[in-house]
Formats: C-alpha cells, structure tokens, sequence
C-alpha cells in the first residue's frame, strides 16, 4: 500500500472538501443519484422521511456507542518509532490558513457546570503535570496516524475546575471557529487529555496551538484544536461536522 | 422436499426467501455507501465512480452504512439461527468436499453441469454459498474493527490491527461484489431459479401445469 504523502493528502483534501461543500449544498435536501436509483420512484417527501431514518438512526449508533464504551479499556499505545512522519495535517480550511493563536493574551476560559469559572493562562497550564502517550489518531475519512501528545489529563482537569461530572457533556469552542463537544464517560477516559505539545514540542500552529483535546477513543473529529472555551452542560451542544450530519458520537 | 400440489415443490423455505431479499437490499446499501467512504481516503490509487455510490458525501455514506449495517446483522442473524436450527443449512449446503466442487466447477465450465433438480444443490452452488457466508461473516468482524478500533481491540489483533481490518474489509467486499456477479450471472443463465426465489416452488419435471 503507497502511503500518501502529507503535501498530496493536503491537496486531495481541501479539493474533495470543496467537492463536497459544493456538494452538499446540492444535496441538502435529498439524497444522491445512487440513492435515488436504489429507492427508484421515490419523492422529495420520501427523501425527507429517508433522511428522518438514517438521523434517527444515527442517534440510535449514538446510544450504541455509548453502550459499548467501557470507561477502562485503554486505546492501544505505540513505541515512538511507530509514529507518522510527517504527521498529516488536518482541518476544514487548508493549512495555509492555520490560525494564529497570540500566547500572551491566550486564555482557557471555563463555563457552564463547573466551580471556578476563571480563565486559565497557558502558563497555568504548563505548570500543572503533565503526561505522554503515543495513540492511534483515525480519521472519519479512513486513515489514521501516530502521534505523540503530552499534556494534562483531562479528568484531572475537570477535578480541578469542580466540573459537575454527573452533567452529560462537555462542550469545546475554538479560536478558527471549529466547535464540537463529548460525552462525559469520554471526557473522564483516563486517556482524554489537555493537550500542550505535540511529539515533545509545544503544540505546532497546524496541530492545534496552544490546546488541543486529545482522545484516543474518538474519531479525529472529535479531537477539537486551537480551544479557547470549554463548558460542561446538560444540554447538547452540538458541534461544526455534527450539525451537518456526522454522527456525533464517533467514539473509537 | 415439502410437495406444493402434483406438480411443484416448495425448494425455499419463506424465511429464507425473505431473509435473501432483505440480505440482497442490505448488501446492496453497505456496498453503495462503503465505496463512498472508501472515496474519502482510497486504500489504492482509484476511486469509485461517484453516480455507482451512496450517501452523497461522506457523512451522508457514513449514516446510511451505519443504518443499514444493522438491517445486514439482524437479517443475518435470522437467516443462520433458522437455518442452523431448522436444519436447512445442513441439508442444503453439506456435505461438501473439494473433490466434488472441482468436479463440478469443471463440469460447470464445460457447460455440461446438470441442474435439473432446483431443489438439489451442486457442489459448486454449495460452496458459493458457504463462501458468501463465510465473507459476510468476515466482512462484519473486519467492519466491527474499523468501527470500533479501541473497543474491538482484541479482534483486530489477528487482523492487524485497525490498518488491517481496513484492507481485510475491502478484499471481503470485493469478493463479496464478486460472489454476486457470479450469482446473478448464474441466474440469467438458468432463468427458471429466480421466480422460486419469490414462489419458493419449482415445477416438477414432467409436470402438467
């Protein structure tokens, strides 16, 4: 199998994302040519009662996943010859267009059910301990990667900030307008961290500076970089790829 | 053979009739939408034509796999509980020996198979048949791993982990995809096979109507 490189994997996917905006702005209401000549003489209400069933089906995996998700088994982890590089870059923009988060003026800010909503500095964060893993990074489209991330486990984070843990979710905004948001036997998964480097380096602009949230049993998706705001609620919060349709709980 | 009336015979029972139809719809949606997420990062240096794919885009090929990959288990499971139980599988698809599907294969090559008897079926038919299972079998254990790479971890292992379980998924659908070219192609040449599979009856030989 020819492993792509990152420069081609770029290129094929910020195309195929234009493909598929443009796409998905045409098929927003229904369904695609194949699907039509499967469900031959079907109407656009069959296309909205279709569409009905796979998101309800969708919300069904949901509760399947969570189902099958034991809060103690570890994602496998790797030696560190096993990680990919280049490890790819990945975004719904391009990487020439990476946001550039200002270290100085950054803040974590802390909402929702928790204590102490103060925004953190990074130099708050760099100080609390810290730890290492080198996981399996899948992506929704099929491929995965290696990597290595350090930085602080999130459950002990949520302890920090008198999180409610009995809430449903937790929720994260980012700095390049991404969103997406967990459940919370995830965000406690002992392997869910806070992430500050990547492969022993403070985190890279195009790998999420200055905080991404790493975790080994969601789809890369899930993984949300350049975070400025996590809150903890009850409510579902949604998030960019899950509100066009990618299921939301995409656990691994 | 349960006898219908004087001239036919009832060759597929109405749970299997039912059960290949729904199985013929599933495998239809997983491989439709698999080819479009396979399109979202092709293993080989193709992908497939987009008009022979479904879902419209990626999470739209996701949610319709994911869907239907419920209707492929659950069908599949009626299907092997009633016929591991009845004894329909037993009866219809053994033995099997490999003497016997060569022979078959070389006659079934040659043309000279005989399939006179529907209700009978050859070696060859026998392990097709077996051997669909078997890659369905495979492809829902390789796809189990895809899903759920952290969870299914032990099963991955003999599959080589997450990266394996992706190439093993696609060689089973592809000879899966196979396995049904065949199987319709076999069908146009002995056109009578298909009416039974809705029917579940076959006219004797010799018989008046």
């Amino acid at each position: 199998m020819k492993r792509r490189t990152m420069a081609t994997s770029l290129e094929d996917f910020s195309a195929r994302e234009i493909a598929s905006l443009q796409r998905r702005i045409f098929m927003k209401r229904g369904l695609s040519l194949g699907a039509l000549t499967l469900l031959s003489g079907c109407d656009v209400t069959n296309h909205d009662s279709v569409q009905k069933v796979l998101k309800a089906m969708s919300r069904w995996n949901d509760g399947a996943q969570a189902w099958l998700f034991d809060p103690n088994r570890l994602a496998p982890e790797f030696p560190e010859s096993a990680i990919t590089r280049p490890f790819p870059f990945n975004a719904y923009y391009g990487v020439e267009e990476v946001r550039r988060v200002d270290a100085g003026t950054y803040r974590l800010e802390v909402g929702g059910l928790v204590r102490e909503k103060k925004a953190w500095t990074l130099t708050e964060l760099y100080a609390l301990p810290q730890t290492s893993q080198v996981t399996r990074h899948i992506c929704v489209e099929g491929w995965s990667a290696i990597g290595k991330w350090s930085g602080v486990r999130f459950s002990d984070f949520l302890q920090r900030i008198g999180a409610d843990t009995t809430a449903r979710y937790v929720g994260f905004r980012c700095a390049d307008d991404y969103s997406t948001s967990i459940d919370m036997p995830t965000a406690l998964h002992p392997q869910t961290q806070l992430t500050l480097r990547f492969a022993d380096r403070i985190l890279p602009a195009e790998y999420g500076f200055p905080i991404k949230v790493r975790m080994p049993t969601k789809l890369g998706f899930k993984n949300p970089k350049h975070v400025t705001a996590l809150f903890v609620t009850n409510e579902y919060p949604g998030g960019y790829w899950e509100d066009q349709g990618y299921n939301w709980y995409s656990g691994s | 053979m349960a006898t219908v009336d004087q001239n036919h015979i009832k060759i597929h029972p109405l749970l299997v009739r039912l059960t290949h139809w729904v199985n013929a719809f599933a495998i239809l949606v997983m491989v439709a939408s698999g080819w479009r997420i396979y399109n979202a990062s092709p293993l080989f240096e193709f992908r497939f034509p987009a008009e022979l794919t479904l879902g419209g885009w990626l999470a739209g090929a996701i949610q319709w796999h994911f869907a239907a990959m419920w209707l492929l288990a659950v069908n599949g499971l009626i299907y092997l509980g009633y016929g591991i139980a009845s004894g329909h599988l037993r009866r219809k698809l053994l033995p099997l020996t490999p003497v016997a599907v060569l022979r078959d294969m070389r006659d079934a090559l040659r043309g000279r198979l005989a399939h006179d008897d529907l209700s009978v079926y050859n070696a060859a038919q026998r392990a097709a048949y077996l051997g669909a299972i078997a890659i369905v079998l495979v492809l829902v254990a390789s796809g189990l791993v895809i899903w759920k790479p952290v969870q299914f971890h032990t099963l991955g292992v003999v599959m080589g982990d997450y990266e394996g379980a992706r190439l093993l998924h696609f060689f089973a659908m592809a000879a899966l995809v196979l396995f049904v070219i065949v199987h319709v192609a076999m069908v146009l040449l002995v056109p009578r096979t298909l009416p039974s599979m809705f029917t579940g009856r076959v006219k004797i030989k010799g018989g008046t109507t």
